[in-house]
């Protein structure tokens, strides 16, 4: 099935053994002109490549507090080491999070620091030769910015903001990576990741319409561009047409027409995900953030839902304030933007929304924290609501769950292995031997617990797993979204 | 002798202090323009305060992540407090009531500290994966201070030096009434490996002292639906559309 070796899942987590240049060979496709271009990035390698990097570093330096205190912070202590899935995947170790900020490191040195300037090798200095951007390249994506690392630095260090700032800086070189920026040239040029025009969105929910109503004997709708509707709903594009993403987004219909709230989708803001943080990108960030301002304002809603997308949830929660707000036009009684959680948890908590879990009975569940989710960002109106809230749905939609290992669930959650940016084909050797951590923890619950299903709430993270399971010997159905489990067990009709 | 000491201490201070002073402008000067605490994160200020005296006083990240990486550090670290604590009464006269009391757990403290100094350059040395990110610099830095902790130990320990003259030496340069410092070989060393320190100080890792204060990550307040975070060059690129 793959012309490499599929990690073992061992009993008991082993760290590797570093190998040198195990994964030298991942490489993924950089960007054209074509891609480049709309993003306002050189098309290609511009000849002052060096000088250029160095001179973007030094903007980013004085921008991002992050960089300064983390590229100076780090004591080499290797807590991080044996924490990134690609390390314990791959045993590269380069992969290890402290060797990758040093590929980054090792430049700042070199061109900002007195002791880099004068001493040299002797601090880990080193000139930014096409060796080395060649290692930035390939190294930078193969971090799925995560931030498992950051968890246990004793300083915060982030490898996740080292490596969008790498990115950032090769982008601004020309040397761009194929699968983040063709994708934002799409929300661009089509209105989402996917480049599925309207017309054959529209068709698409039509379709799904009648199909629920068949189904269900219910009319449930999936309206676009209503004006007045009181919610905006922003979901990842996946949600239209991939598995097992589009039965999450059915379950979202059926609880906003259980609950009677009007709602719509909107044709300018067909995208939740905003890969320009995979880039680290401020301005792509702003512009991709600002179609959903604008979206609001066109049709008049007083809220704006999130649907289930790891990424996209941490720049709405911890960003889109930031980068598009104020949000004061809208409803003051509802936080801006909300999760799709967060807002059926609170409806079924409030008897709005009744569940039946016997619907469920079929399956014993688990749930995989998305990175971003569990790490950056938050859900409802307490510390730790992220990690909270989806369990609590997953529990009122169905009778028998089981978490994984401690360590590898909340915010010790491995990423599955696809995110960042790096959830392309050409990257799939990598992506297999990164899942392998998170794959050994259900593989146990699995043989000892009688898992059947894991939940996500992630789009990237759907789709990993459902490409990756097989790999290791499980169904790729074993992969389902949190509000497929809610729409399998809702009751609709009458709530009396 | 006493004069070239003289002269390094009051040039290791002042690049130290100096130093030091310009790191923290440059981090307090660069902001923070999105908001990036590691979450689940504490919701108010007082909640981010108390999380960043957590990873200062009691190593919380890294307790999570290794038991005997932490053990090791705790040793060096809170031997090296109980030492710096012993060595206050060098400085002042006269020496408060405390800093007596606190003289024999110095001692041990600096046994601690040089345990610890030594477990951690012996995982450096060994661990495979701990070698590779391991750089001349990080082995020189944990040498210069087992240098500075044997020194120190056998000062106490066994090869007593003048400490009173010690003292003269030290609150004469605070005082700008210059005393000789004792003839004495091992105190040479000691203090010579000590001004070093402080002259690498704000050019080394040991930048991780100020860095932890000033980590995002850390000591940012999750609430950011709450509250508009906007950094001064982002308000100006969203005024002008021009990034600054």
């Amino acid at each position: 099935m793959a012309d490499f070796e599929i990690p073992v899942l061992n009993e008991i987590p082993v760290v590797p053994t570093p190998k040198p240049g195990a994964t030298a060979h991942l490489k993924s496709f950089p960007a054209t002109k074509q891609h480049q271009e709309p993003l306002g990035y050189p098309g290609e390698l511009v000849d002052n490549w060096q000088t250029k990097a160095i001179e973007v570093m030094g903007e980013l330096l004085g921008k991002y507090r992050s960089l300064p205190v983390f590229l100076d912070s780090c004591v080499k202590c290797g807590s991080c080491a044996d924490k990134c899935h690609y390390f314990l995947g791959t045993g590269d170790p380069k992969n290890m999070p402290v060797a990758r900020q040093d590929l980054f490191r090792s430049v700042y040195r070199k061109h900002f620091t007195p002791a880099g300037k004068l001493l040299g090798d002797l601090v880990g200095a080193r000139e930014m030769t096409r060796e080395l951007l060649d290692d930035w390249y390939n190294y930078f994506h193969q971090c799925s910015q995560c931030r498992r690392c950051s968890v246990f630095c004793p300083y915060g260090i982030d490898t996740a903001e080292i490596s969008m700032a790498a990115r950032e800086i090769m982008d601004r070189i020309g040397l761009g990576q194929k699968y983040c920026n063709e994708i934002i040239g799409k929300v661009y040029s089509v209105g989402n990741n996917l480049g599925l025009p309207l017309k054959a969105l529209n068709n698409t929910l039509e379709g799904l319409e009648e199909d629920i109503e068949e189904d269900t004997g219910h009319p449930i709708k999936f309206p676009v561009d209503v004006h007045g509707a009181e919610v905006l709903l922003v979901t990842p594009s996946a949600d239209f047409f991939a598995e097992p993403h589009i039965d999450g987004l059915i379950g979202y219909g059926k609880v906003f027409h259980q609950a009677g709230i009007s709602w719509t989708l909107s044709s300018k803001a067909t995208e939740a995900a905003n890969f320009a943080m995979f880039i680290g990108s401020y301005e792509n960030m702003v512009k991709i953030s600002r179609r959903i301002r604008d979206a609001a304002i066109e049709l008049g809603v007083k809220r704006i839902v999130f649907g289930e997308c790891g990424h996209a949830w941490r720049v709405a929660y911890s960003f889109l304030n930031t980068l598009a707000g104020p949000w004061d036009f809208l409803d003051p009684r509802y936080p801006v933007p909300q999760h799709i959680c967060e807002f059926s948890n609170d409806l079924i908590k409030r008897g709005a929304v009744r569940l039946d879990k016997s619907a469920n009975d079929h399956m014993t569940l688990t749930f995989h924290d998305s990175c971003n989710v569990a790490r950056g960002s938050r859900m409802g109106d307490f510390e730790g609501g992220q990690l909270v809230i989806p369990r609590e749905l997953i529990k009122a939609s169905c009778g028998k769950f089981v978490d994984m290992h401690p360590d590898t669930i909340g915010e010790k959650s491995f990423c599955c292995g696809g995110g960042g940016g790096l959830l392309t084909d050409d990257l799939i050797e990598l992506r297999v031997k990164g899942a392998q951590p998170r794959m050994e923890a259900l593989k146990q619950v699995v043989e000892n617990d009688g898992v059947t299903h894991m939940a996500s709430i992630c789009a990237i993270c759907k789709a990993q797993f459902t490409k990756v399971l097989p790999y290791y010997g499980m169904e790729m159905g074993m992969i389902v979204s949190v509000h497929q489990l809610v729409s399998n067990a809702i009751l609709l009709g009458s709530n009396d | 002798m006493s004069i070239l000491f003289a002269v390094l201490f009051y040039a290791a201070t002042i690049v130290l202090v100096a130093g030091l002073g310009l790191k923290v402008a440059q981090y307090v000067r660069v902001p923070a323009p999105l908001k990036i605490p590691t979450t689940p994160a504490p919701l108010t200020q007082g909640g981010a305060a108390f999380r960043v005296a957590r990873e200062v006083v009691i190593f919380e990240s890294l307790f999570k992540s290794n038991k005997w990486l932490w053990a090791m550090a705790v040793m060096f670290h809170f031997g090296l407090v109980l030492v710096l604590i012993r060595h206050v009464r060098y400085f002042i006269e006269p020496v408060p009531m405390v800093i007596t009391l606190m003289q024999p757990f110095g001692i041990y403290g600096g046994l601690l500290m040089i345990i610890g100094l030594f477990m951690l350059l012996g995982r450096r040395l060994v661990l495979p994966r701990i070698r590779y990110i391991t750089g001349p610099s990080d082995l020189l830095m944990l040498v210069l201070l087992i240098g500075i902790g044997c020194s120190g130990a056998l000062m106490v320990n066994f090869v007593h030096t003048d400490i009173i003259g010690v003292k003269a030496f030290f609150l004469g340069l605070m005082t700008f009434n210059w005393q000789k410092l004792p003839a004495d070989p091992l105190l040479y060393v000691h203090l010579a490996l000590v001004a070093a320190l402080m002259l690498v100080f704000p050019f080394s890792k040991l930048l991780h002292v100020p860095g932890i204060f000033f980590s995002p990550t850390r000591n940012q307040v999750d609430d950011a639906r709450e509250r508009r975070h906007l950094a001064p060059w982002a308000a100006k690129y969203e005024a002008n559309k021009t990034m600054p």
